[in-house]
């Protein structure tokens, strides 16, 4: 088991990585469901989610195989790639060069979508179930990836577990009872912090799986993430552009 | 065979979304790699280019995409 400085950045950076995910998967669900009932919609999400634990109960042990300097290399570069993508998006949208995600769009855009598609043929309850099931399967696998990454090269599968199923539960609770897709979600700040935890985990693993000993040990993953922080808030804060209202998916 | 393939481009997108830096950081991190091996008793030098190489890497990225 990790110290706190690895078990709060693992369980908050698994909580919200998931409930970025999971707002996204909500809104196609959503959308499935609005133009073809829920019955298409929840089979096809429960089916994903089904597919996702497979996935990770079959392919999750494979990892205890793995040399661990080996594993925290591998696990380090793909957090790199991963959360500096999320970050760089972030920063991007942050400073008004590509749109920020709007989820109410985004439901617009697959609602039209589904039901161009219902137009052209009557019974496509399957492509519904299909959409949803894929949706699930995707966002769904971002955060097992998350959580896997955030924990593995450090043995804090529960807690960053945990995280991300108290952010899974939330997003589906609250889209239960509100019924529509999660607009006020400040999602490029959540993407923006995400990206920033993640990348800070990316190079400390990395210098781990190289062998190299960081100053302050764990501490030192604090440190990475100010660097990434005050890197994207500068950048952002020099780049940006005075239009910042268009909104796209 | 579409629906799979199309599953196994997203799953590639959550790692390269832009080319670019995707290979910047490899470079950086095999630089970082081949520094570590060299310089063993150092290993300032290879953490320092892994730090300074993945910050200077994502900057140059953004002021690149602002500029097109």
């Amino acid at each position: 088991m990790g110290s706190l400085a690895h078990i709060g950045p693992a369980m908050i950076a698994a909580f919200l990585g998931s409930l970025v995910e999971a707002v996204e998967a909500l809104t196609i669900v959503l959308a499935v469901a609005t133009v073809r009932g829920w019955r298409p919609a929840g089979l096809g999400a429960l089916g994903g989610l089904v597919l996702l634990a497979l996935i990770v109960v079959l392919l999750g042990p494979l990892l205890n195989l793995a040399p661990l300097h080996l594993l925290q290399f591998a696990i380090g570069v793909l957090l790199l790639l991963f959360g500096m993508r999320w970050l760089r998006k972030a920063i991007l949208r942050a400073a008004g060069i590509i749109p920020l995600r709007d989820e109410a769009h985004a439901f617009a855009r697959e609602t039209a979508e589904l039901n161009e598609q219902a137009r052209q043929e009557a019974r496509l309850d399957w492509l519904a179930a299909l959409t949803s099931f894929k949706a699930v399967l995707l966002e769904g696998l971002e955060v097992a990836f998350i959580v896997i990454a955030v924990s593995a090269a450090g043995g804090l599968l529960i807690p960053a577990s945990v995280g991300a199923l108290a952010a899974c539960l939330l997003v589906a609770g609250v889209g239960l009872v509100v019924h529509r897709p999660l607009a006020r979600i400040p999602e490029n700040t959540l993407k923006f912090a995400v990206g920033v935890m993640l990348s800070a985990f990316g190079m400390f693993w990395t210098g781990e799986g190289l062998g190299l000993a960081w100053p302050g040990a764990d501490l030192a993953i604090v440190a990475f993430a100010v660097l990434f922080l005050a890197l994207g808030l500068a950048a952002a804060a020099m780049l940006r552009r005075p239009s910042t209202e268009e909104a796209l998916p | 065979m579409n629906s799979l393939k199309a599953v196994l481009r997203e799953v590639a997108g959550l790692f390269v979304e832009d080319g670019a830096l995707a290979l910047e950081i490899i470079a950086v991190v095999v630089l970082a790699g081949v520094l570590a091996r060299l310089l063993p008793d150092n290993p300032a030098v290879a953490g320092g280019i892994l730090v300074i190489g993945c910050l200077g890497v994502l900057g140059a990225n953004v002021a690149r995409a602002a500029r097109r």
